[in-house]
């Protein structure tokens, strides 16, 4: 159906080459999986396949071909045409991509309009039937709501409705579950998965979470530095890749399967500027040798619609076997001495109401966004704390740093200390025990200053430094970080995001805390720098002992790094233990959804939906706090009563009304 | 909704409180008395003393604020020491002649800057953009003063078309008005429109780089629509409060252009009012600009919150 060779330039000093003769052809019916770090053109690249470029990009030559037009050469008339009706877009940020000020109904409708024939009543019922096909509550109530009002999930449904409308024979989607939860997630791919093969729609599935993009293609491309690297067959690329940077990338993912910091893919992707008459991945491939350098090699044909671009086949490289290189992580022995302690713990955004401010009552009224959650961290552990978005992970991490004070309960540092509710009457040897590394280094590090002020910023605070010595440290720190010096004068804005970030780490560890609070450090890194800096992460750990406090909601992170695991929901504990343990059945009925519903580049594991993704905006008044998801559920009891703590093994504890035996199974 | 009402009206009167306590004592500050002012240079002695007297202005000026808050409190603005009139009877027919210059000035102004705006905004960086741009940063750096004088220079004494000053008695009716008030109209529109301009432009700029208008684009919705129903009604919520200000600012007397053109409006009344030291209407004055500012720019929030979609469920509870 499409046959698409693209090369864009940006105009200034010459053509800066985005996008390097790509070509590829997608079948109908197909799903092809476009992968690569940010920064690789992949985004761009779906969005030339609509004949689209962003403000300032110009193509620099070839075309790409739809049916029988050429999405470059056609008119307006065509393209408007074409777009939205036979190719959609499915964005990746549906929230912002949604017009805010009309209602979800209005634009279904619009793209109704513009692309059938049918009449305004007809209209109006295909606009409910379709929010039907994407599984939403209430079609009819939906379509009078404006997006702001509908959650991440909501919004991409009725992008997804949308592109629907225009009965497309070729879907594309730019990184659709990105930012999403793994329960959601799950649910929108299947869904694409099924709308995809009912309605004989071909597909462009653009992400760099390969786990996804496993699910749902047939072939896959991989594009590195705005050229295509390898495409195939997906098992192909999955369990046997060619290239060295597919293989890397694939290596860097932190698996379910083990406990162990993944491998770290070294180096950077080279700048786009410039002509190239080397392999672009060669500084970066540990397997280059001396014709990878000498030049660029071509797109390499390797079997039925599979091409590599590499000067060697894989049995010419390195031992391939060494991708599944076994832990090289000691894990640490019993731990010494409790860290910190959390008992009990409520927190509560919602201001109290005067009245019972004047009587001292408890207010009844009031949600509890935290309850009851208690735990110990020993020194030199690392705790993983999962849940999904809203189930209090960070809100704990904002009591524990005095931002956010509890409303119940207490925290104690080192057994017997009990740390002050707010941060600005704690004294300062008790700020500088605990440090946070932030989840966006963007906004996180102040842009005005250099990195050499905002790491000797905690040196003059709190070891009193002068600013010669606070400068020299500041480059010691950076170097435990792998960075040099050479970034001492540099500004954030200079800074690639996984640069940025380890930053984020040495200005945390500037202050030789005892306890890091991580929220959600990796999330927004791509796989490879992700990697990087999780072995940064328990390398540091290692040398300086200090104890982690890991938030993030992708499970196979926490499981590569956490000792210990909470898994959190609406606020309150389900599961907590050992991380072998608790990633290891019996499961509480959360856990094992969440286990399941994870996505893992391997294309013959399934995931299962076990759950709904609605989100709940308030835990239940009482009983268990996952009542209304829970697909065990065995009775009122639930509804009724808090579960209660089950020990198993190891200090295994699981919260539920059902025997270990049962969740078991 | 309500809720928003009532703590802003609360706080309204608190500014105004606030306002009144300020002019009290800045008129107060000033050299010179009612008295002065009007005795010239026959002000001294037993003669002084008892047009004092009269006027009350031998009193504690503390007392003389509590009287004064006192009536006020009753709706009685008191009386012109000057004019010896009712203040309502002074202020009343120069407000009606300000709202008509405003007004006028306001229709004309504020949808031209807002049709410029989109215009400059939509076709950013081509040609149309460059001029409008262009012109509207001249009007924005020349004071309006400037503007005006040239006006009359051109229009009314080298070609003579319409008059540079009106004459006008305070009661003259608005079809006597209208033809008066040409060039006073174009200097404000010129003034205001370039605020308004700048910001809408920014604001649609803003917009049509948003991924909504994107996405809509690759929907395959035609250009003209993209602009009237996803990007605009979005981009010109920001102008709301803009254009607020600019009315507050029209409404509470241009006191230089009213004064420039001689019009019979609040601002050259409240210019003479300073001159007489007539406290008690220079305070009348003073507290109406303040009313003026804060009701206009209530009614622009509460706007902003029925056309926008987002704040607007906040407050009603739709949905999260």
């Amino acid at each position: 159906m499409e046959n698409l060779s693209a090369g864009v330039v940006m105009p200034g000093c010459g053509p800066l080459p985005i996008l390097r003769n790509v070509s590829f052809r997608v079948l109908p019916g197909e799903t092809l999986g476009l992968v690569g770090e940010s920064g690789s053109g992949k985004s761009t690249l779906a969005l030339t396949m609509m004949g689209y470029l962003s403000e300032g990009l110009v193509k620099l030559g070839g075309d790409v071909h739809f049916g029988g037009h050429s999405m470059f050469e056609a008119g307006t008339g065509t393209l408007q045409a074409l777009r939205g009706g036979e190719i959609c877009l499915i964005p990746q940020n549906a929230g912002q991509s949604l017009t805010p000020t009309m209602t979800i109904g209005q634009q279904i409708d619009e793209a109704l309009m513009l692309h059938t024939d049918l009449s305004p009543r007809e209209r109006k019922r295909q606009v409910v039937e379709l929010l039907e096909q994407v599984r939403m509550p209430e079609p009819a109530v939906i379509a009078r709501r404006h997006p702001h009002a509908l959650s991440g999930g909501q919004q991409q449904r009725c992008a997804v409705a949308m592109a629907l409308a225009g009965r497309p024979r070729v879907l594309l989607l730019d990184e659709p579950t990105t930012g999403l939860d793994v329960t959601t997630q799950v649910h929108i791919l299947e869904l694409l998965r099924e709308l995809a093969k009912s309605r004989q729609v071909a597909m462009v599935f653009v992400s760099h979470d390969l786990g996804a993009v496993a699910r749902v293609s047939d072939r896959i491309a991989v594009l590195y530095s705005g050229e295509l690297v390898e495409i195939g067959p997906s098992t192909r690329i999955l369990k046997s890749p060619e290239h060295p940077y597919t293989r890397g990338l694939l290596a860097s993912i932190p698996r379910m399967d083990g406990a162990r910091v993944p491998e770290v893919l070294p180096g950077y992707p080279p700048p786009l500027a410039g002509p190239r008459e080397r392999c672009a991945f060669a500084p970066r491939c540990s397997a280059a040798k001396d014709p990878c350098t000498a030049g660029r090699p071509a797109l390499d044909v390797r079997g039925e619609r599979y091409r590599v671009r590499c000067h060697f086949r894989r049995d010419e490289l390195d031992d391939p076997g060494s991708l599944v290189r076994p832990s090289t992580r000691p894990r640490n022995g019993v731990p010494a001495s409790s860290l910190l302690e959390v008992r009990n713990v409520a927190i509560t955004y919602s201001r109290k109401s005067l009245l019972s401010r004047f009587t001292g009552k408890e207010d009844r009224a009031r949600v509890l966004t935290v309850d009851d959650v208690s735990f110990t961290v020993h020194r030199g552990e690392t705790i993983g704390v999962v849940g999904e978005s809203g189930s209090g992970k960070s809100t704990i991490l904002r009591a524990i740093v005095g931002l956010q004070p509890p409303c119940r309960g207490d925290i104690r540092m080192e057994g017997s200390r009990p740390l002050d509710d707010r941060v600005d009457t704690r004294p300062l040897a008790c700020k500088k025990e605990i440090q946070l590394v932030f989840q966006n280094p963007d906004s996180s590090l102040n842009p005005r200053k250099t990195v050499a002020e905002i790491i000797s910023a905690p040196l003059e605070l709190y070891f009193g430094m002068e600013r010669g010595p606070a400068r020299e440290r500041a480059a010691q720190l950076l170097q435990s970080v792998r960075l040099t010096e050479h970034y001492l004068d540099r500004t954030p804005g200079q800074l690639s995001g996984g640069e940025k970030q380890r930053v984020g780490i040495a200005r945390a560890f500037a202050a030789e805390p005892k306890l890091a609070l991580c929220d959600e450090v990796t999330s927004a890194l791509d796989v490879s720098v992700q990697a990087a800096v999780l072995d940064l992460l328990s390398n540091l750990q290692r040398e300086m002992g200090v104890a982690y406090l890991f938030v993030s909601h992708d499970l196979a992170t926490v499981r590569s790094v956490a000792d210990r695991v909470l898994v959190l929901y609406q606020g309150r504990i389900c599961e907590t233990g050992p991380v072998e343990s608790v990633f290891a059945p019996p499961f509480h009925p959360y856990t094992g959804a969440l286990m399941r519903a994870i996505l893992e580049p391997d294309p013959d594991r399934r995931p299962r939906v076990e759950i709904k993704d609605t989100v709940e905006s308030a835990p239940p008044r009482q009983g268990c706090p996952f009542q209304r998801r829970c697909p065990h559920k065995p009775g009122k009891i639930c509804d009724r009563e808090a579960p209660p703590a089950q020990e198993l093994a190891n200090g295994h504890r699981i919260y539920c009304h059902l025997s270990p035996a049962i969740l078991h199974s | 909704m309500l809720k928003i009402l009532v703590r802003r009206l609360v706080s309204a009167l608190f500014t105004l409180a606030f306002v009144a306590v300020v002019v009290f004592a800045v008129a107060e500050a000033l050299p010179g008395d009612a008295c002065t002012a009007y005795l010239g240079r026959l002000a001294q002695g037993e003669r002084l003393d008892n047009c004092r007297a009269s006027l009350d202005l031998d009193q504690p000026a503390a007392k003389r604020f509590v009287h004064w808050a006192r009536d006020l409190a009753q709706g009685d603005l008191g009386n012109s020491l000057k004019r010896k009139k009712p203040i309502e009877e002074i202020v009343g027919p120069r407000f009606r002649n300000t709202v008509i210059l405003g007004t006028v000035a306001a229709l004309i102004g504020i949808p031209l800057a807002i049709v410029l705006g989109v215009f400059a905004g939509v076709y950013r960086d081509k040609i149309p953009d460059f001029v409008i741009s262009g012109v509207s940063l001249l009007a924005m750096t020349i004071p309006e003063f400037v503007i005006a004088t040239l006006l009359i220079f051109v229009f009314a004494i080298s070609f003579q078309w319409f008059p540079a000053v009106t004459i006008l008695p305070t009661d003259a009716g608005i079809r006597e008005i209208l033809p008066n008030i040409v060039l006073p109209v174009i200097t404000l529109a010129f003034v205001m429109t370039a605020h308004i301009l700048r910001i809408t432009r920014a604001s649609v700029i803003d917009a049509m780089h948003s991924e909504y208008v994107k996405m809509a684009t690759l929907k395959g919705v035609p250009f003209r629509r993209v602009v009237f129903r996803h990007m605009l009604p979005s981009a010109l919520l920001p102008t709301i409060n803009i254009v607020a200000l600019t009315i507050a600012w029209l409404l509470s007397g241009v006191v230089v252009i009213e004064k420039v053109f001689n019009y019979p409006g609040l601002g050259t009344l409240i210019i003479q009012s300073i001159f007489d030291r007539d406290l008690p209407l220079v305070q009348a004055i003073a507290l109406m600009f303040a009313l003026i500012y804060i009701a206009v720019n209530l009614i622009a929030d509460l706007l902003v919150i029925l056309l926008n979609p987002k704040l607007r469920s906040q407050v009603s509870g739709e949905g999260g």
